[in-house]
This record gives structure tokens, C-alpha cells and sequence, in this order.
């Protein structure tokens, strides 16, 4: 009785934590995609990485370790230019360093119990049946915080993302909001990296946002649908986790697994989207004069 | 020294003296000149002459360095909302994520800030521009699927939505053939007599604009003249403005200027 009450509160906590992460990630994802930073997403969440095992070696908060390093890099990338599309380099060395640095700490911090070397592991592939009632407190006080200000800067950022040069001569602040977004995606992925590790935070942020890219052009449709499909595939892959023949699978594969087929899916729907519209408007080029 | 009548300096543009310089080299010296409501000015001139130079003045992103200017009697200022100002490079090719009424919208309300939220009549004034420059056929085709001429027409819709005054066009010809860049002229032509907008449009050939411009600024060798067509694009005004010879050939209803790198 008491264990299945157990598994049932598990279970619940893992669904109402994936669905909270889900909804920041499709949401932050948009934008992330429109902006072509996705890889600046994936240094956060390593870097997520070493501000966790680094918080968890000096006994502080995991969370606030985590967002305490992804904004010192998230004003790096401020720093380093007002576009960070196409940084490749400088990110690519940031993410592998701080990587390092991760493996570093839990190395230093297993050695002190077996339960500890774990819980390193939870934070690199997520482990959703860890997730406790103050995880999910925590995790939505920050993603509300990155929703909150997503929406007040949703226009320009939009207007910046899609058409630099027009935003720039509209007088959009482009550099003080680059560094607003990268602020708010370092909130989102130090929260999602919290309940759901750094594998599931980067396919999240990425897959469903671009699955929604690529099947509409209406923004607002295209950010509802990246939201509804990061729920869909979280909360299927952790019904197939749970409930699926083969158990004991970790909800990390099924759901990472389940975002990657639903952009491969995407794109397939794109090709025929994309003729149609051509068969619609034979030569782009007519004129209505 | 003030003794210009109220009336002159509350036109679009009005420049006494203005200097311009770069690096301490003068880029433009003694430039005086104004335009009127509803007129359509082409900016011709070499590369480095300070036609991009000059449009930044006039959005304040410059300062001149002696003279006055005054956009509709005030100094320039930064995100003056008097002026509409398309820029020259835009990197929509590869857009697929908006639709062509997305982004002429941003010319509305997409430097705000804040939730905002969709509204009929926000949606009209959408139509109703898409309308004016005749791009209503594609308002909900992605970006990324139109043709350079169909992308100028947003972009000219995207800062008329705003009602600028002024309308500062830097380059909107390049890389147009020939057929989409006479739309765009008349286009434009049809727009300074509808609104009474003030168009300065910078481009490298004068002659798609010869029948559509009131006059023509030319810019060479750090001094500037303007005019009509017939009066400034002569061997005289050109030769005396690159200080060298210059001639005029006049050939199938076309003017040639030789002698220059233009």
C-alpha cells in the first residue's frame, strides 16, 4: 500500500515536472531556433553541469550553482559579440571546458559515496523519478520567471531574430537584448537541467521548437505548437517508460528518442508543405505591378 | 544666425553648411539643401562619396562636425519616428518562420515591449498597407519563398506603416532586375504623391529613375549637387564637381557619364 502510494506520487511528480520544463523549453525553444543559438543551448546545460556537481562539492544549492554559472557565461557570450549566431568556435571550446570541469567535481564528489556518484549521473541523463515536490517548486519559480520575461520581450526579440538590419534601424536595442535572451535561456536551462538532466533539456529546447518551425510560418501557432509537442513527446516517453512492455528503459531515451522522430517527421512534412505552396505561387518572381 | 523663414526649416530635410567628416577626413563639406513634402529625390554618387553617410546623419546616428539640419524643424534624433529608414542589407533570404504580414506588422508595434496582443484593428492597418503596395497576394506566404522585388515591397510596407514623414531608401534597386526595379520606382513614384511622403532613394543607376524623380542629389569628391535630372547630370555641373573631366553621353533615352568610377 504504501509503496504503490509511493510510485504514484513518483509518478505524478515526474509528470508534473516534465510538463513544466516542456512548457519553458518549447516556448524559450522558438526563439532559441529562430535565432540559430541552438548550440549555445547545449554550453549552457554543460555548463549547468559544472555549476551543479561544482554546488553540490561545496554543499550549496545544486539550482543556484547551476544558475550562478550559466549567467557568468551567459554575459561571456554578451561580451564576446551582440550575435552569438555563428560562434561556433568560442562556444564549442566554453561547452567542452566546462564539461571537463563537471566530470572534474563528480569526480571529486563520488569519491565521497556511491549515492553521490548517482546523483551525478541524474544530472547528466535526468533521472524523472528523482524528482521531489521542492525540485518542482524551485523549478517553476525560475521558469515562470523566464516565461514572465519572455513575454515582455517577445516583439522586439522577434523582430530582432527574424530581420536584424529593420530592428536595428527601428531603433531595437539589439545588443541589450541578445543579452536579456541569453539571460533567459540561462534560466530555463539551469531549472530544466534541475528536474530532467542536460540531455533532456537540449532535446527538448531544440527538437520540438524546430518541428514547429518547419510546419508553420505563424509564430504564434509555431511557439503553441513547439509547447504542445514538448509535452506530447515528455509525457509519452514517460508513459512508455512506466507502462511500456520493455520496462525499466529510462524515460531519458524514450524521450529524447520521441523528439528527435518528431523533427525526422517534420521534415517530411515540410518537403510537401513547401510544394504545395510552390505549386500555389508557380514564380515567386510575377508581378502584380 | 538665424534668418531662415519658420516655413523653410519645417520642411523634411533642411541642411545649411553641414560638414560631415570621418576619421578627420571631411566626407561632405558646405552641404546645404532642402526637401519638400511629397518630393522624390534619387542620391547618386561613387562608392565612399558619403550617401550612406548623409541617410545616418539624417537618423542622428552621425553627427556633422560644423552646420545645421533639421528634420521637420527639429535636430536629428535617434529612433525619430519621423522617418522611415529601409536599410540596405537584409538577411531574410532563408526565412521560413514568418509570413510576409509578420513582417511588415514589425514596423507597427515591433519595437514594443510587453505581451501585446492581436487586434482587428491592427490587422487592418496591416491589409491596408499590404494593399498599397500591392502585395496583398502574398501576405500569408512565408518570406523566405519571395522574390527580391517582393521583398522590397515589405520592406517598404513595413516602414510605411509607421506614416514617416521622411522615407530614407538606401540601395532598395540592388540585385532587382530590371522589369521588378521599375515596379518598385512607380511604386515608390505613386507613394510620394498618395502620402505626400518625402523619398530619398540612394542608387548606383539613375536612369530606371530618370522619368520618376523630381530631382536628383549627386554626391563626388566631398561636395554635392542637386537638381532636376536634365540640370545636374550635364558635363558642366559633373565636370565642376569631380574637379576633373567628365562627360555626359546621352544614348536609347539613357544618360552615361564617363570619365568617373561610378
Amino acid at each position: 500500500m504504501l509503496k504503490e502510494l509511493l510510485t504514484s506520487q513518483i509518478i505524478a511528480h515526474a509528470f508534473i515536472g516534465g510538463a513544466i520544463v516542456a512548457v519553458v523549453a518549447g516556448c524559450v525553444g522558438y526563439f532559441l531556433v529562430l535565432r540559430a543559438q541552438a548550440f549555445a543551448a547545449e554550453a549552457f546545460t554543460d555548463i549547468g553541469f559544472a555549476g551543479a556537481t561544482g554546488a553540490a562539492l561545496l554543499g550549496v544549492e545544486s539550482l543556484a550553482g547551476m544558475i550562478i554559472l550559466s549567467l557568468l557565461a551567459a554575459a561571456g557570450l554578451g561580451i564576446l559579440g551582440n550575435r552569438v549566431r555563428g560562434r561556433d568556435v568560442e562556444i564549442g571550446m566554453v561547452l567542452c571546458f566546462a564539461l571537463g570541469l563537471g566530470v572534474l567535481f563528480l569526480s571529486i564528489y563520488s569519491r565521497t559515496s556511491a549515492l553521490h556518484s548517482l546523483s551525478g549521473i541524474n544530472i547528466l541523463f535526468g533521472s524523472m523519478l528523482t524528482i521531489n515536490s521542492k525540485d518542482i517548486l524551485l523549478a517553476f519559480a525560475s521558469c515562470a520567471t523566464a516565461v514572465g520575461a519572455l513575454s515582455i520581450v517577445h516583439r522586439p526579440l522577434l523582430f530582432a531574430s527574424v530581420d536584424p538590419a529593420g530592428a536595428e534601424a527601428r531603433g531595437v536595442p539589439m545588443r541589450a537584448l541578445s543579452a536579456a535572451f541569453l539571460a533567459i535561456l540561462a534560466l530555463t536551462t539551469a531549472a530544466c537541467v534541475l528536474l530532467v538532466g542536460i540531455l533532456l533539456t537540449a532535446s527538448l529546447l531544440i527538437a520540438p521548437a524546430a518541428a514547429a518551425v518547419n510546419l508553420t510560418n505563424r509564430p504564434a501557432r509555431a511557439v503553441a505548437l513547439s509547447v504542445a509537442t514538448a509535452v506530447g513527446v515528455t509525457w509519452l516517453g514517460l508513459v512508455l517508460t512506466f507502462a511500456g512492455t520493455i520496462r525499466h528503459l529510462p524515460a531519458g531515451f524514450y524521450i529524447s528518442a520521441l523528439a528527435a522522430l518528431t523533427y525526422g517527421a517534420s521534415l517530411v512534412l515540410r518537403k510537401r508543405f513547401r510544394t504545395m505552396r510552390a505549386f500555389e505561387y508557380p514564380h515567386a518572381d510575377r508581378e502584380t505591378g | 544666425m538665424r534668418a531662415e523663414p519658420d516655413g523653410m526649416e519645417r520642411l523634411p530635410v533642411f541642411l545649411r553648411n553641414v560638414r560631415i567628416g570621418f576619421g578627420g577626413r571631411a566626407i561632405q563639406d558646405e552641404m546645404t539643401f532642402t526637401i519638400e513634402d511629397g518630393e522624390f529625390i534619387a542620391v547618386l554618387g561613387p562608392n565612399g562619396a558619403g550617401k550612406t553617410t548623409l541617410l545616418k546623419l539624417l537618423l542622428g546616428l552621425v553627427q556633422p562636425e560644423t552646420g545645421e539640419v533639421r528634420i521637420f524643424g527639429r535636430k536629428p534624433r535617434r529612433g525619430n519616428p519621423e522617418i522611415g529608414y529601409a536599410p540596405q542589407f537584409r538577411t531574410l533570404d532563408t526565412n521560413f518562420a514568418v509570413r510576409a504580414r509578420d513582417l511588415v506588422g514589425f514596423g507597427l508595434d515591433g519595437h514594443r515591449w510587453g505581451p501585446g496582443f492581436p487586434s482587428r484593428k491592427r490587422r487592418m492597418l496591416v491589409d491596408q498597407v499590404l494593399e498599397e503596395v500591392r502585395a496583398s497576394e502574398y501576405a500569408d506566404v512565408a518570406v523566405g519563398e519571395l522574390s527580391g522585388g517582393e521583398k522590397q515591397r515589405l520592406s517598404l510596407a513595413q516602414v510605411l506603416i509607421a506614416n514617416p514623414g521622411l522615407v530614407l531608401l538606401d540601395e532598395p534597386l540592388a540585385s532587382l532586375d530590371i522589369a521588378s526595379a521599375h515596379e518598385i520606382i512607380s511604386l515608390v513614384g505613386r507613394l510620394c504623391v498618395s502620402r505626400k511622403v518625402a523619398v530619398m532613394l540612394v542608387t548606383h543607376d539613375i536612369n530606371p529613375l530618370l522619368q520618376h524623380v523630381n530631382r536628383v542629389l549627386y554626391l563626388a569628391n566631398g561636395r554635392c549637387a542637386i537638381g532636376s535630372p536634365e540640370t545636374v547630370i550635364t558635363r558642366e555641373t559633373l565636370s565642376s564637381l569631380y574637379n576633373h573631366p567628365v562627360d555626359v553621353v546621352e544614348a536609347m533615352g539613357k544618360k552615361f557619364v564617363l570619365g568617373v568610377e561610378t
